[in-house]
């Protein structure tokens, strides 16, 4: 039982991960309906930034997390402005195909940089970990999950409180009539990737952390949380922290029971568990589980 | 006077494989040329088209499904690496010739297509893609853990193709010349690339090939106008998947030895550069997006020692030849979407089309 409970806690701070990685999915995907295959690429540079303010430069976290996340911000505003915004009006795959390469890209620019050592990234919680009764959990899990619910009830306050988050719904749902009443589309396309940017920062610094350490390929968890966000459905926010919470508990479950119940499986399952999952959920659901379905007009 | 070759006076003409008298003629002279190459080329360039030729084949495939049927793939790789594997099974487990295990892969990889394509039907744009990204994944742990067939992480042998005592990588001894394995390779591989092409051709130009079209430009008109969507879109992904499977038995069989590693994501992204680079929707464009992938790595390669701050060692921060070639690569599929989203194939129309209009050329 206690073996059950120390799981699920895993999962849901894996999950939560997972669903801050998605929500990143989800605001590019709302604006602009492209996945964007570099977030796994933004995540690892936000994390480096941080590292590299909090280490080399010497400055407090506090202080490390919000400047990377200004720097991020302006990446994303750049990669935007000098990419993206070229592509407007031109096939979705050929857009999600310029992510890619913009993956290549920058992880190729991240290593050069940094190689490929495992560094730590400073964070002040450590290997610290507190007790739940009878499960023990890292400090960090915690935390990840407060500050993913809180940046959660963040962005729901942004897309229903602001005229921005209300002009990025708008212009996701018909760009035309977002035009024709006026709201500036061309930078809501800015501005969800200068959220995701910023989001890709905070969820690079919890991946980064304890029991995990700062190295490049902490970019593919990006391809770990696809199923999270797909599950969730690709426009659905609160979707995409479903979908994390679920696929983390399955990897989780996954990795924790498999060995003993089934271990002519043999390696990996938990990583292919997350894509069987939804591969199952989409044949029930095509749009995922909060997804919209597309009207298709002639 | 003879007309511009560009003007079709028939629907004969505009559905004949060959349309012009000029069009044998460079096909004979392309046909020599092959024959004449393996003579005159040195082996790094024979080996460089070698791959081109087995990368053509798959990049094909791959185009065949997203390019003129419009449908995303980002699992062709693992169609490639069940063509390997069913070919090093096939060919060196049971012993079985070439004449089997090379159109046997094809076929496995077709009927795993088969299985594949109702999502299709399904899921539409990126919902797919993401299925198909999970085909790699699945692939990567079954051609780890299915040991018995694929040796698990260390990978397998995959044996030569040979019929009885004819070696195809060894083709000296039976034409009575001295040949190396990249001449005998090249001799062997560049053939089934032509009977692929052509066969891409037909499919193209025939009843199958229009349905695969009208289902890329608008769904909904071509189920109208009687185009059965569920038969063509699984035809389509089944049709790819034995390209791209009988390009994966010939990889396997020219590397000798295959990985689960030689069949990740990078593969799957390769193949799409390719046909992204080369044009979608076009079979020609293919070959050349795969020569053009194939070539970069090989050329930044042999430059390393001159350009300034490559380093050579593969570990470590700095800019290395790996980091350069991934540089490259990722920056060509940028360049590319951007500034050409025809590909090397619509430049190539457009030079055509200039030298033919000369000097009258806008």
């Amino acid at each position: 039982m206690t073996d059950l409970l120390q799981l699920l806690v895993q999962g849901i701070a894996l999950g939560a991960v997972y669903g801050l990685v998605a929500l990143g999915f989800v605001v590019i995907y709302k604006a602009t309906e492209v996945i964007n295959f570099a977030h796994g690429e933004l995540l690892l540079l936000g994390a480096y930034l941080v590292y590299a303010l909090r280490i080399e430069a010497g400055l407090p976290f506090f202080a490390a997390v919000p400047v990377a996340i200004a720097l991020m911000v302006a990446v994303g505003w750049g990669i935007e402005r000098s990419v993206l915004r070229r592509m407007v009006g031109r096939p979705t795959f050929a857009v999600v195909m310029i992510t890619i390469g913009l993956a290549i890209v920058l992880r190729q620019l991240v290593t050069a940089v940094a190689g490929y050592d495992d560094r730590n990234i400073g964070d002040p919680w450590g290997a610290s970990t507190a007790s739940l009764g009878d499960v023990q959990v890292n400090v960090v899990s915690l935390v990840t999950v407060a500050v993913v619910a809180a940046l959660v009830a963040a962005f729901f306050a942004f897309f229903r409180g602001t005229s921005a988050g209300v002009a990025m719904r708008a212009a996701a749902l018909d760009q035309e009539a977002a035009l024709a009443v006026g709201i500036p589309v061309r930078s809501v396309s800015a501005w969800s990737w200068m959220i995701a940017a910023a989001a890709a920062t905070v969820g690079g610094v919890f991946l980064a952390s304890f029991p995990a350490t700062l190295q490049p390929g902490l970019g593919f968890v990006a391809f770990r949380a696809f199923p999270a966000a797909i599950v969730g459905g690709l426009d659905s926010p609160s979707g995409a922290i479903a979908g994390g919470l679920l696929i983390g508990l399955t990897e989780v479950l996954v990795q924790g029971y498999q060995p003993q119940y089934a271990p002519w499986l043999g390696n990996n399952v938990h990583v292919v568990a997350a894509y069987v999952l939804m591969i199952l959920v989409l044949m029930v659901r095509p749009y995922g589980l909060f997804g919209t379905r597309e009207v298709e007009r002639v | 006077m003879s007309r511009p070759e560009g003007l079709r006076t028939s629907y004969a003409q505009e559905l004949a494989l060959l349309r012009h008298r000029t069009d044998k003629l460079w096909l004979g002279l392309l046909a020599v040329a092959a024959v004449a190459t393996p003579f005159i080329l040195d082996d790094f360039w024979l080996s460089v088209l070698t791959f081109t030729a087995i990368a053509s084949i798959g990049a094909i495939g791959l185009n065949l499904l997203t390019g003129f049927t419009g449908q995303v793939s980002l699992g062709h790789a693992f169609f490639v690496g069940v063509g390997a594997y069913s070919a090093g099974y096939l060919g060196g487990n049971l012993g079985l010739p070439v004449v089997v295990w090379l159109p046997a892969a094809g076929l496995l990889g077709a009927l795993l297509g088969l299985a594949v394509g109702p999502f299709a039907l399904r899921l539409r744009g990126l919902y797919l893609a993401i299925v198909t990204l999970g085909l790699v994944f699945l692939g990567e742990y079954l051609f780890v853990n299915v040991r018995a067939v694929t040796g698990g992480p260390q990978g397998r042998a995959i044996p030569s193709p040979k019929i009885g005592d004819l070696n195809f990588a060894d083709l000296g001894p039976a034409l009575g010349l001295e040949l190396s394995r990249e001449q005998s390779f090249f001799l062997f591989v560049v053939p089934l690339l032509a009977i692929a092409a052509a066969f891409a051709r037909n499919v193209v130009r025939s009843r199958p090939g229009r349905a695969f079209q009208a289902i890329r430009d608008r769904e909904i008109a071509a189920a109208v106008i009687g185009v059965d969507l569920a038969r063509y879109k699984v035809a389509a992904f089944a049709l790819s998947s034995f390209y791209a499977a009988t390009s994966g038995a010939l990889l396997g069989s020219y590397l000798r030895h295959v990985t689960p590693a030689n069949f990740d994501l990078t593969l799957s992204i390769q193949f799409v550069a390719m046909v992204i680079i080369g044009g979608a929707g076009t079979v020609y464009g293919s070959i050349l997006g795969a020569f053009f992938i194939v070539l970069i790595p090989r050329v930044v390669e042999q430059l390393s020692p001159v350009i300034p701050f490559v380093s050579q060692t593969a570990t470590g921060a700095g800019l290395t030849v790996f980091t350069l070639n991934q540089l490259i690569f990722g920056a060509l599929i940028i360049v590319f979407l951007i500034a050409e989203p025809t590909g090397l194939a619509g430049i190539w129309a457009r030079l055509r089309l200039y030298f033919r209009t000369w000097p009258f050329s806008y």
